[in-house]
């Protein structure tokens, strides 16, 4: 088994442990009491540590077979939740049983992960075939629709993160770049409205062809792009103004910084950045954070996390947690190229996609260089189906890579 | 394929910016910028106030002049947490409908300075009590305390200043921060100048709270707590019996009293008519009273003793003696004529009938104006002199070292220093150096563009009384008396000099222009001065110190288009200087005293 990585991941996982501790009122004295969130946190850790150490007990190929049945598993529970979930905020992703809690969408990720890794690496599949986009976008998008449904739809953000396996796997660097200038187009209309963006459009197209003026080929296809980008722009301004509800415009709005709302939907970030930006070079210290422990940040212990970080530990500790994780993605993406199999290749990118998405946005939500969406700091914010769920995905990926000595290698 | 090989460094390598990128903007944030600090511990830290009692103010003799009054006001501390305010219990507690406390928020909101508005200013006695103890229920309030004053001798209100709130424009100005919303500050006055003696130190006590405004534990185990201290007294030179007697003798009529101690430049008593009362500013008062004060025609909220200037007229013979003595071109034998005046071409300057051929003691006694025109011609165009310039400096000299024509440096505010023209003035007029004496005649006799506050008159009485010094007039006494009151500012005139013209100055009262108010058993020296007023009366000006030997007392005395300076200020000095030597004796002279006090001379 991969020490690296297991180590990396318990550093992070006891950090995150230190984090809740925090942010939970922990005393100084370490009494421990498990009723609070730091107690349950505990728990929650062992319970993950221990399912991923069953893993290991599992034979390899039991994943392999059984992917679409695990990926169908959850997907029947992101539907029945639609219907017996409890509503939370708006939203029902969440089964309460008792005391007990689930959220499916945090595991359909691991179904997703699974799904893709076969088909992907099915002897069968033609990667150049029509067939095959449509199925591996329909293995994403399926669970994106249901979540969106649950009403959700920040949770469900986070499966786009596998175009990520895709890219790797082959997909057209093309595709990504139009990806890319989508969401830019996206970003400028959200910012400037969809009248100036397309006279800007006008104008460099103009600028453009001053240029190429000589090239009718060229000339042709110039205008085409611009054609579809001002139909692109129009789409996105009309899904802006009449298909997302009024917070979430308002949230797009205010992380561009167009809009404050310090006391309403910025409110948030807001006292994130106050906390972080508070904290200085060194922080003020672990447990002495004055608006961790005044309860100033809400969702501390959940979406927020990073806050605690940041205010106790400075940007010193900020840096260094960041780095551990920065070193674990590389370590799983070192993993990733080297095993045989293809699924084994596919599985841990995944893993990787899945895991650096919820790092990225879940820190820059709170630093206001994303919108908030609820999506949880892995292996830090408080919750047992995140952590148990990041934990089977990672441990899975330890157990492959264990075995990779046996596989067969796989035709690239 | 190793083209999509490739693809693994660049997903690295992606990976790797956009982490740096989260790092560098929380660089930004947390290393850069310094505004997320402050406003985390806006949010999270409470500072709890202790609030000092302000100084008393004593007199001379430790006798109490000012003291307080406690006063609460009812804060309320933003950002206001609404999220747990029970505020039908708050209205119960406070006596207000729903309405009136949203309203009173919003106020209290949109005045506040740093994060404190004013709830309610001043709560009664009665509540006070009731509301401090349900208060804990609303941590979103609290009660800050301060000292209002209040006065034993209701006197001396131009001297002693008042006491009031802390305006925005003061507020924005305090660098050392020291001040919040809702805080007493001497605004004029002794409790102004002496502002930071008086007010103490607020002590600080520094509280974590939590989102809901609840105090929690102390912030750092109190090590930023900083440490109160009640606020000094004051001690003053003020003798308020005869500033009490100063005020009496001089109402219904316009002008004011100085009296200093000489041998230390104590102020005695600092009278100024028409004035207030002290108490009609305290702060519950000061509202309804200011406006009618200040648009008052009259105008009683001036000091006249330091900024309102006169001509001195004849009491300034004293000193052209004392010049004229110093420079050497009068002596003890010299002698004038007068006729009826001194005349020289066409212009005379009259003077009233008097034995002739004055000297300078018998001058200064009978008030005799040719005697000091001609004088004047000596000292400014002394054959040592190469032009008026330097003739008119040398005497310009003496009148500046003796305190005339700047500002004394006295320990209230708003002192004007009078006038002495310097020679550019009569230059612009007459021409460069192509003017004399003559042209400037009338300032011999202490007219013309001469201009002295009363407080300078007096000053000048207490040189005189030194026999050539004086120090600079002032109010605090005690131990710590800043250097610049205890230096001596020697004149430039020898002592010997002085032996005439204190002679003169005691036969004014023996058997000149001061004879009738003369007090058995005081060895009084004075000086009349009837001033010409082109508005009206003449201003009736009086200067004096007593005893002759070892003085005790220097004074002056102006009361407005009065007539003669022997008629009513001349009375008021005696009557103040037999007060202060005598101390509780009746007066000897009741009926004087009793004109004084019920008499009232309209402007």
């Amino acid at each position: 088994m991969d020490g690296v990585t297991l180590l990396l991941y318990l550093i992070l996982v006891f950090c995150g442990f230190l984090a809740i501790y925090s942010s939970s009122h922990g005393s100084s004295n370490f009494s421990f009491d498990f009723s609070t969130q730091y107690g349950k946190q505990l728990v929650w850790i062992a319970v993950s540590i221990t399912l991923g150490a069953v893993l290991f007990l599992i034979d390899v190929r039991f994943f392999e077979v059984f992917s679409y049945a695990v990926f169908g598993f959850w997907i029947i529970l992101l539907i029945l939740v639609i219907f017996l979930g409890k509503d939370v905020n708006g939203a029902r992703s969440w089964f309460a049983i008792g005391s007990f809690r689930l959220q499916p969408a945090e595991f359909a990720k691991f179904g997703v992960a699974l799904a893709l890794a076969r088909y992907v690496s099915d002897i069968d599949t033609d990667m150049k075939s029509r067939r095959y986009q449509l199925i591996t976008a329909g293995i994403i998008l399926l669970p994106i629709a249901l979540i969106v449904l649950q009403g959700d739809a920040g949770s469900g953000l986070v499966f786009f993160s596998f175009i990520m396996v895709l890219y790797r796997e082959g997909l057209s660097g093309t595709v990504l770049l139009i990806g890319i200038v989508a969401v830019a187009l996206s970003v400028l209309t959200f910012a400037f409205g969809f009248l100036a963006l397309v006279a800007a459009l006008i104008i460099v197209g103009g600028i453009i062809t001053a240029f190429i003026y000589t090239n009718t080929k060229w000339l042709k296809y110039l205008w085409l792009i611009v054609l579809v980008c001002i139909g692109f722009t129009k789409s996105v301004d009309f899904g802006f103004t009449h298909v997302l509800q009024e917070h979430q415009q308002k949230r797009i709005l205010v992380m561009l910084g167009l809009l404050e709302d310090p006391q309403g939907l910025g409110y948030n970030v807001n006292q994130s950045k106050i906390a972080i930006g508070s904290g200085g070079f060194w922080g003020k210290g672990f447990l002495q954070g004055t608006q961790t422990k005044g309860d100033f940040v809400p969702e501390q212990h959940t979406d927020f996390i990073f806050t605690s970080i940041g205010e106790e530990f400075g940007w010193v500790g900020s840096t260094v947690v960041i780095i551990v994780f920065v070193l674990l993605f590389l370590r799983i993406s070192m993993l990733a190229e080297r095993q045989r199999s293809k699924f084994s290749r596919v599985y841990a990118y995944c893993v990787l996609s899945v895991l650096f998405f919820h790092f990225l946005i879940n820190i820059a939500m709170t630093i206001n260089l994303a919108p908030v969406i609820g999506i949880p700091l892995p292996f830090f914010s408080y919750g047992g189906s995140s952590l148990i769920s990041f934990t089977v995905l990672l441990f899975l990926l330890l157990r492959l890579d264990a075995n990779r000595e046996n596989e067969l290698d796989s035709y690239y | 394929m190793t083209h999509n090989q490739n693809r693994s460094t660049i997903i690295r390598a992606a990976i790797v910016f956009l982490a740096l990128i989260l790092i560098g903007k929380l660089f930004y944030l947390q290393v850069i910028s310094d505004k997320y600090a402050e406003k985390a511990a806006r949010l999270s830290i409470r500072a709890v106030i202790e609030f000092p009692d302000r100084g008393l103010i004593t007199d001379r003799n430790g006798e109490i002049i000012v003291f307080n009054e406690d006063a609460h006001d009812l804060v309320v501390h933003f950002p206001f947490n609404r999220k747990n305010f029970p505020i039908e219990d708050f209205c119960r507690l406070v006596n207000m409908t729903e309405a009136e406390v949203e309203e009173k928020i919003k106020i209290a909101n949109d005045s506040r300075f740093n994060q404190k508005g004013l709830f309610i200013k001043n709560i009664s006695a009665q509540d006070f009590a009731r509301i401090q103890e349900g208060l804990f229920k609303f941590p979103q309030f609290s009660i800050e305390s301060r000292s209002d004053r209040k006065y034993k001798h209701n006197v001396a209100a131009h001297t002693l200043g008042y006491v009031a709130e802390i305006s925005r424009y003061e507020l924005e100005r305090d660098k050392e921060e020291y001040y919040d919303i809702g805080e007493n500050i001497g605004k004029s006055g002794l409790e102004r100048y002496y502002e930071s003696l008086l007010r103490g130190q607020k002590g600080k006590q520094f509280f974590l709270k939590d989102n809901t405004g609840k105090l929690k534990e102390r912030y750092k185990e109190g090590s930023n707590d900083v440490k109160g201290a009640v606020g000094k007294e004051l001690k003053i030179s003020l003798d308020v019996l005869l500033q009490e007697y100063g005020e009496k003798l001089i109402a219904g009529k316009t002008g004011s009293v100085v009296a200093i101690e000489p041998s230390t430049g104590e102020i005695l008593a600092m009278v100024t008519s028409p004035g207030y009362k002290p108490d009609m500013f305290a702060i519950k008062n000061l509202g309804k009273n200011y406006t009618a004060l200040a648009t008052d025609k009259d105008k009683p909220l001036i000091n006249r003793a330091t900024t309102s200037t006169y001509p001195p007229g004849s009491t300034f013979k004293v000193i052209m003696s004392l010049i004229g003595l110093q420079e050497g071109v009068i002596n003890t034998n010299t002698r004038y004529s007068c006729n009826g005046g001194f005349h020289i071409g066409g212009l005379t300057v009259r003077c009233h009938a008097h034995a002739p051929m004055p000297d300078v003691t018998y001058a200064i006694t009978t008030s005799c104006n040719a005697f000091y025109c001609n004088t004047y011609r000596e000292i400014l165009h002394q054959d040592r002199f190469e032009n008026i310039e330097e003739g008119y400096n040398n005497w310009k000299g003496y009148l500046n070292r003796m305190g005339l024509g700047m500002q004394l440096g006295t320990d209230i505010s708003g002192e004007k220093p009078g006038n002495v023209p310097n020679a550019d003035y009569f230059h612009k007029i007459h021409g460069h150096n192509k003017w004399n004496y003559v042209r400037i005649i009338s300032m011999s006799i202490g007219q013309g563009e001469l201009l002295l506050t009363p407080m300078q008159m007096a000053n000048l009485a207490a040189m005189v009384a030194n026999r050539g010094y004086f120090y600079t007039p002032h109010f605090i006494r005690g131990q710590q008396i800043p250097e610049a009151f205890t230096s001596k500012h020697e004149v430039g005139v020898e002592n010997r000099h002085f032996t005439t013209v204190v002679e003169g100055m005691r036969n004014v009262m023996l058997n000149g222009t001061g004879a009738y108010v003369q007090i058995p058993g005081i060895d009084i020296c004075g000086k009349t001065g009837t001033v010409q007023n082109p508005h009206g009366e003449n201003h009736s000006i009086f200067i004096a110190f007593a005893p002759k030997d070892n003085p005790k007392i220097a004074i002056a005395t102006v009361v407005e288009n009065a007539g003669y300076g022997s008629t009513w200020a001349a009375p008021i000095c005696t009557l103040m200087i037999e007060k202060y030597i005598n101390r509780d004796t009746v007066s000897q002279r009741p009926e004087l005293e009793k004109k004084m006090m019920e008499t009232a001379i309209p402007k």
